[in-house]
């Protein structure tokens, strides 16, 4: 019995993070977000080499195979960076889809990822949020429609399309029809994208996907509270680092009980949810049935937390916190748009009691 | 992550479950509700079978095994998936026996440890005073020298099960001039000595439950000077060391609530429709589940901290701070569930599980100010967990 990380593991965290530290510091990520697209190739391509990109990737497509805690620790550690990357659409969820689907259609495409060349963005919203009348519909062939909020599909190559719940197409960003907008959120560090598609032949249709949405949605959503707590482990240790040089009243503002009950709170959420985050990453690999209903717990519940967390650890900073000079305010954004990327905390403990029979099956 | 258990521990628990089935039902039931002979029969024959006392040396009066944590959570497993007590919950066996281990003399192990594990002698803990609570060091029950004996004064509070108790762990202040952490000793008083007065305090609990809550009083009780456990003067570093072990043993059940408090809202009908229907309460629940999952694979990584003899960290002082808001927060929901039959009490009429919820309610505030108060622990955490400075001491006037 040993609930804990490898030493393999605490390693590939290590090199991660410092990695990051050196190449993407926050005054990287700055300059990035006046950027046209924040998911700089560069990065991409440095963490191609680190074997990141296709971290999830069968070996036979030239990835490095590794397990889903694995790559939730990469995906942690680039929240702890507030670092823009497509991680999560093309290393987590692309990556689990296809090789999910398998079959040549699919895996043909892994090798790309797996290199780094080939980034997919996925535009999977519409599986549990519909907005604005947004859907894709697949006819004769060719697929017509709009994606809200597709995941990285600004600045990709392909976006991974989900038509149905049994139903995958693959999209050349470039093809005739495809038209992709960027849409601005408070975040940037991340990309998020309206998908129109409009008489667009895909690359490729993969039908009878329905586990593989299933499995990746799964990943995606375990990834995501990765990256959010990730964010959070950064904005406790700041307004800690803080609270311990900040002076008033002739005294480090950290020895005031009101500032000390505060980043007790917060680390006090932090540490349990890590605990659940091992436990749900390490169950899509070996406990699978276990799965669907951790996934939904622990995004909703890293939400739940780190709303509060980015919102006490602001206020530890008091009002240089809510500058734009001292940049806490890009994890702060960057947990604002995590919250509801792939299902808000309603909507996911609302799957949560139907995977439990207590609610009617939707 | 490595979630099997090795082999040899299927036997173990195959063992365990042998045992339980051929001894239920248990005869013994709690400390409050059991007779003494029957608690004392149950409790040897658990310590003759390697299930109580397990690690505590042969000469000792315990079985004598060497120290397994997967055993024991092994053990607790199979014991509350029977529904039969391992042992007794009481702070003999919980906190007096583990510091004797830690700091007492042989003489007192030998004396103590076993009949105390046994459940003939039931201890009380005097700790608290009425002016020293969370500031515990600041203790005033004197105890002054007289020949071989020390002579007690003073008071003590919130002394649970000193009604029944026949021996006392005590807290005095042996050296009056000594700084004040520094002038406490940890000493062992019969509880027939005469010059006790123990009067009972009543809880906002009422009716329900076992614990008794007392108010202790000593006029001039004599005790022997060798009934000092340690060193005179030691008394604050040992009781520290038994604090860390109720610290520990806070350690709550939160998803065995949880499946309860399910199975009430599936029960519980409000309008002819069962509250699980309802999107509201099912959205609180959930986020309950999510935290009760949090703390149980918290547990997890605790328990494998231990086993690899690794120091938790600051992920080891949040537990009892978010277990005991947890199980309160838990019975909210429940309470909120019954809505207005929720304040049944008292064997009141139509009063849901025999008023399971509102004693969880009230007993799971008690643990989010005993054992050191909520706030107490926020502190512990930030300065001992993020090092983040002590409060600076008021300037004397």
């Amino acid at each position: 019995m040993d609930f804990g990380l490898s030493e393999d593991q605490l390693l590939l965290e290590q090199t991660v993070r410092s990695f990051l530290a050196d190449q993407v510091p926050i005054e990287r990520v700055r300059e990035l977000r006046d950027a046209d697209c924040p998911n700089d190739r560069a990065i991409w391509t440095a963490l191609a080499e680190l074997g990141i990109t296709g971290i999830l990737v069968p070996e036979a497509q030239g990835g490095s195979a590794l397990s889903l805690l694995d790559a939730a620790l990469v995906s942690q550690a680039l929240g702890h960076a507030a670092t823009p990357a497509p991680f999560l659409s093309s290393a987590v969820m692309a990556s689990v889809a296809l090789r999910e689907a398998g079959g040549s259609d699919a895996e043909a495409w892994l090798g790309g990822i797996a290199s780094g060349e080939q980034v997919f963005g996925v535009a999977v919203t519409e599986l549990f949020s519909v907005r604005e009348e947004a859907g894709v519909r697949l006819d004769a062939g060719k697929l017509g429609g709009k994606v809200m909020m597709a995941i990285d599909a600004h600045g990709a190559d392909f976006v991974l399309v989900v038509v149905d719940a049994e139903t995958l197409a693959i999209v050349k960003t470039d093809a005739p029809g495809v038209g992709i907008e960027r849409l601005p959120t408070v975040d940037a560090t991340r990309c998020t994208a309206e998908v129109v598609l409009d008489g667009v032949t895909p690359e490729a249709v993969l039908q009878d996907a329905g586990r593989a949405i299933e499995r990746m949605l799964q990943a995606g959503r375990i990834a995501l509270a990765a990256d959010a707590l990730g964010a959070c482990e950064s904005m406790v240790e700041q307004a800690v680092a803080y609270a311990q040089v900040r002076r008033q009243f002739d005294r480090v503002i950290g020895s005031f009980q009101a500032v000390k009950h505060m980043c007790s709170e917060m680390i006090a959420e932090v540490e349990p949810t890590r605990s659940l985050l091992w436990y749900a990453a390490h169950s899509f690999d070996t406990l699978p049935d276990e799965t669907p209903l951790l996934a939904c717990h622990v995004l909703s519940h890293v939400s739940e937390i780190a709303r509060d967390i980015a919102s006490v650890a602001t206020q530890v900073h008091g009002g240089i916190g809510w500058t734009d000079e001292q940049n806490l305010h890009f994890w702060f954004k960057r947990i604002a748009t995590a919250r509801h990327l792939l299902g808000g905390p309603e909507i996911l403990r609302d799957q949560a009691a139907r995977l439990q029979g207590y609610a009617p099956a939707a | 992550m490595d979630l099997e258990f090795d082999a040899r521990y299927d036997e173990f628990r195959a063992q365990v479950r042998d045992f339980l089935d051929k001894h239920r039902p248990t005869p013994f039931g709690g400390l409050a509700s059991g007779k003494r002979e029957d608690r004392v029969a149950w409790l040897s024959l658990l310590i003759e079978h390697g299930y109580w006392a397990r690690t505590i040396p042969k000469e000792f009066g315990g079985y004598g095994a060497a120290p397994d944590l997967l055993e024991t959570v092994i053990m607790d497993e199979e014991f509350n998936r029977a529904g039969v007590p391992r042992g007794m919950n009481a702070q003999g066996p919980a906190m007096l026996v583990p510091t004797l281990l830690n700091h007492g003399s042989d003489e007192q192990r030998r004396r103590w440890i076993g009949p105390t594990m046994r459940g003939e002698i039931i201890w009380c803990q005097g700790y608290s005073e009425p002016g020293s609570g969370s500031d515990l060091a600041s203790l005033q029950t004197s105890a002054s020298e007289d020949g071989d004996d020390f002579l007690i004064n003073g008071q003590k509070i919130w002394t649970s099960t000193a009604d029944v108790a026949q021996m006392c762990f005590l807290l005095v202040r042996t050296e009056p001039d000594a700084k004040k952490h520094e002038g406490i000793s940890y000493i062992l008083l019969p509880m027939d000595t005469p010059g006790i007065d123990v009067q009972p305090l009543q809880t906002m609990a009422g009716s329900i439950g076992e614990n008794s809550f007392n108010q202790v009083f000593f006029s001039d009780v004599r005790v022997p000077r060798s009934n000092v456990v340690g060193h005179r003067g030691e008394g604050w570093k040992i009781a520290n060391t038994t604090l860390k072990h109720e610290r520990n043993s806070l350690n709550a059940n939160a998803e065995g609530t949880l499946m309860r408090l399910a199975r009430l809202m599936t029960e519980e009908t409000i309008n002819g429709v069962p509250a699980m229907a309802s999107p509201i309460y099912r959205d609180r629940l959930m986020a309950l589940q999510a935290r009760a999952f949090s703390m149980k694979h918290h547990g997890m990584r605790m328990l494998t901290c231990s086993l690899k003899g690794e120091p938790p960290g600051v992920a080891g002082l949040i537990v009892k701070l978010q277990n005991c808001q947890l199980n309160f927060d838990m019975a909210a929901l429940a309470l909120d569930v019954m809505g207005e039959l929720g304040a049944l009490y008292d064997h009141s009429k139509y009063e849901r599980e025999r008023g399971y919820w509102q004693a969880h309610s009230i007993f799971s505030l008690g643990l989010i100010i005993g054992g050191g108060t909520a706030q107490i622990q926020k502190n512990i955490i930030a300065e001992r967990g993020l090092g983040l400075p002590r409060e600076p001491k008021p300037q004397k006037a």
